[in-house]
């Protein structure tokens, strides 16, 4: 029987295995940043560890930073302490560090794969669950806790227990205005937020296989919204053709052996799932989350659910819930849903192609009155790039604050959040209660359903746009 | 990491699904540098009413009847989201040692061993079952880890499972970093394995 390529990839990593136990698995790249890590560095001083391979460790900034002018200081003091806390740490254990004024700097998330860290075959971890997302090149990563990251730190490996493989094949072709947001939002709909608890993705089908690198990621990267341990898609030419040439890519003779290595990774024909699960991609609708749980969500041409919806006397409550603390009402239609706010940004929709997507749409056009909109590029790269296209001024002229790289409103441990009641359509992950700022009210949405929620002020199918 | 033997406490009950760790611990509380102190804000957002003072008379946990409680216990899917290990943090320093649910994410869950914390899993209707009898003024649960079993004084007694490896490690309080540094010898073997070209960060221009 052949082997998944989650299986190739572990059997890889093994440093030691018995029954009865975690296997040891061998960590390629540690990606740190400043929220997660700070007790984990403080272990090692504690028992006198040190980094074993500060080589495959690489840090940034990005939960804590503010996104305005870079040129003053981080008005917050217990943000700027956490973050002078991760330079020190760096500093003293030897760790490269791109910081704040670094241009370099992202969302841990966008850097690792634009500048070439992240690549396929390797293990990946970082103290943060979309860590996720560096599985669209074949790369087994995901997120762990803060006693795990000192483990990392420590020995380069992390015990793990073996997951269980789910292939979930999108089969078809995506409408016009469809994006990799809507896939996999349709995904954790189908399956909902545990449906892939104890699991390992691979995503498989025609409608993965056309994404570009950049929607593999937004796909990858909400796997966990689903429950899964990590996403996988298998490295193909479009991989191979993004990773060619990055700053820490492999040169030369170098490149050449690592794509015949890479070449092996996919899953053999013949692999067994332990489970599977299948999508028609063409009957894919543009997707809204309604609730407060990502998998919570409805076709944009749908309505509001109401609890009777649910079959479990728990769902129904939660529903119930929801439905309050978003302020709607059963069988709303969610296109006249008025808007307050509209962030584009994230891990999940933060890079080059979500901004030129939301420009495209915006381009000639104004935000509605007394609506909020803000963009906050993925990086400083990615900011860079955007600047060098004229994005920028696109943004600029039809009403949004065009911002520095971080994490920003996808959490709001920034200054940038809602306010209570604020209704927000956003491009990150999560829709939990209180996410991006107490009692603020997320939607989440793809790039191209932000920018034209923005110019209407409410949410709107982006395909009826097209045609208008 | 302290060990966990046997416990006996009073259980209080969070019967809603999906609890996340963003609603276990609010972000505006994980800038801190500290690894202790976060039990006073465990369930910020639930626990005080917009200003933050005020105590949310709704909210299960601030009956006095929970007050001094160890044992939570939950619904389905506890811990999802974030993989902020401040939720274990938070629950221990508040008190909490033992958490029934019918289901827990990931990375939660591992969290919560690497602290001494034991995550038990139960059927939902179990769960139900404990959840109403929570209701009760002062009812008290007995979690013996050695004999994998959860106890009443009304006679109620529900078996559990938990990975032997964890089990272990509880019980002795074991450092898990430790237990990886004996393979020291591996871990070099299998580094010098390695493919040349897996250079990690010193395989490009270091230039910021």
């Amino acid at each position: 029987m052949g082997k998944t390529m989650f299986e190739k990839i572990w059997e890889n990593h093994i440093v030691h295995e018995e029954a009865g136990s975690p296997t040891l698995l061998y960590i390629d790249l540690h990606l740190v940043h400043e929220v997660t890590s700070p007790q984990a560095f403080e272990g090692l001083r504690l028992t006198g560890r040190k980094v074993r391979r500060p080589d495959l460790t690489v840090a940034t900034m990005d939960h804590n930073v503010p996104t305005t002018d870079r040129s003053l200081p981080v008005a917050d003091p217990i943000s700027r302490r956490q973050m002078e806390a991760l330079s020190e740490n760096c500093k003293e254990f030897g760790v490269t560090l791109y910081d704040i004024n670094s241009r370099r700097q992202g969302i841990v998330h966008v850097i690792g794969p634009e500048l070439g860290l992240t690549q396929p075959g390797m293990t990946i971890v970082c103290g943060d669950s979309h860590t996720s997302t560096h599985g669209a090149f074949g790369t087994l990563a995901f997120g762990i806790g803060t006693s795990e990251v000192e483990h990392v730190l420590a020995t380069q490996c992390v015990p793990q227990t073996r997951p269980k493989t789910m292939e979930i094949r999108v089969n078809g072709k995506l409408g016009l205005g469809v994006t990799a947001k809507d896939v996999i939002l349709a995904i954790i709909g189908k399956i909902g937020t545990a449906g892939a608890t104890g699991y390992v993705v691979e995503y498989t089908g025609e409608v993965i296989r056309s994404l570009s690198m950049e929607g593999r990621m937004t796909i990858c990267n909400m796997s966990i919204e689903a429950g899964a341990r990590a996403g996988l898609i298998a490295p193909d030419e479009t991989t191979f053709e993004y990773v060619k040439g990055r700053n820490f890519a492999p040169k030369g003779e170098d490149w050449e052996a690592a794509v015949r290595e890479w070449r092996k990774l996919p899953s053999d024909a013949d692999a067994v799932f332990d489970t599977l699960v299948e999508l028609d991609g063409s009957a894919i609708a543009p997707h809204v989350s309604w609730g407060t749980s990502p998998g919570m969500v409805v076709p944009i041409n749908g309505e509001v659910p109401g609890p009777d919806d649910f079959e479990s006397e728990a769902d129904k409550k939660a529903a119930v819930r929801a439905l309050e603390y978003m302020g709607l009402t059963p069988h709303t239609r969610l296109a006249d849903v008025p808007l307050d706010t509209v962030f584009i940004g994230s891990c999940t929709n933060g890079r080059i192609e979500d901004l030129r997507a939301a420009a495209s749409i915006l381009r000639g056009r104004k935000v509605k009155d007394n609506l909020r909109a803000m963009v906050v590029p993925g990086s400083g790269l990615v900011k860079m790039q955007a600047e060098k296209e004229g994005l920028d001024v696109i943004f600029k002229e039809s009403g949004f604050e065009w911002r520095e790289a971080g994490c920003s409103m996808c959490l709001g441990m920034n200054p940038d959040i809602l306010q209570p009641e604020e209704r927000c359509a956003s491009t990150s992950n999560r829709n939990f209660e209180g996410r991006q700022g107490k009692g603020g009210r997320t939607h989440l949405v793809s790039p191209q359903m932000a920018a034209a929620a923005a110019i209407v002020g409410h949410l709107v199918d982006i395909r009826e746009w097209e045609v208008e | 990491m302290e060990k966990f033997e046997t416990l006996t406490g009073i259980a209080a009950p969070l019967d809603r699904p999906n609890v996340d760790t963003d609603q276990i611990i609010p972000k505006q509380f994980l800038k801190r540098i500290e690894r202790t102190g976060f039990g006073k804000f465990l369930f910020y957002d639930w626990k005080y009413e917009d200003d933050g003072k005020t105590l949310n008379p709704e909210f299960e946990l601030n009956s006095p009847q929970y007050s001094g409680a160890t044992i939570l216990v939950a619904g389905k899917n506890f811990g999802c989201g974030s993989s902020r290990e401040h939720a274990p943090w938070a629950l221990l320093d508040y008190g909490f040692r033992v958490i029934i649910a019918p289901s827990y994410a990931d990375i939660f869950f591992n969290n919560c061993f690497q602290n001494g914390i034991l995550p038990i899993v139960l059927p939902e209707d179990t769960v139900s079952t404990l959840l109403s009898k929570a209701k009760a003024q002062g009812y008290k649960l007995t979690v013996d880890l050695v004999n994998q079993t959860i106890t009443d004084s009304e006679g109620l007694s529900i078996p559990f499972n938990v990975d032997p490896f964890r089990r272990n490690s509880l019980l002795k309080g074991l450092d898990d970093i430790g237990l990886s540094l004996q393979y020291e010898d591996e871990i070099t073997a299998y580094e010098s394995r390695r493919p040349s070209w897996k250079t990690g960060a010193a395989g490009g221009t270091a230039v910021a």
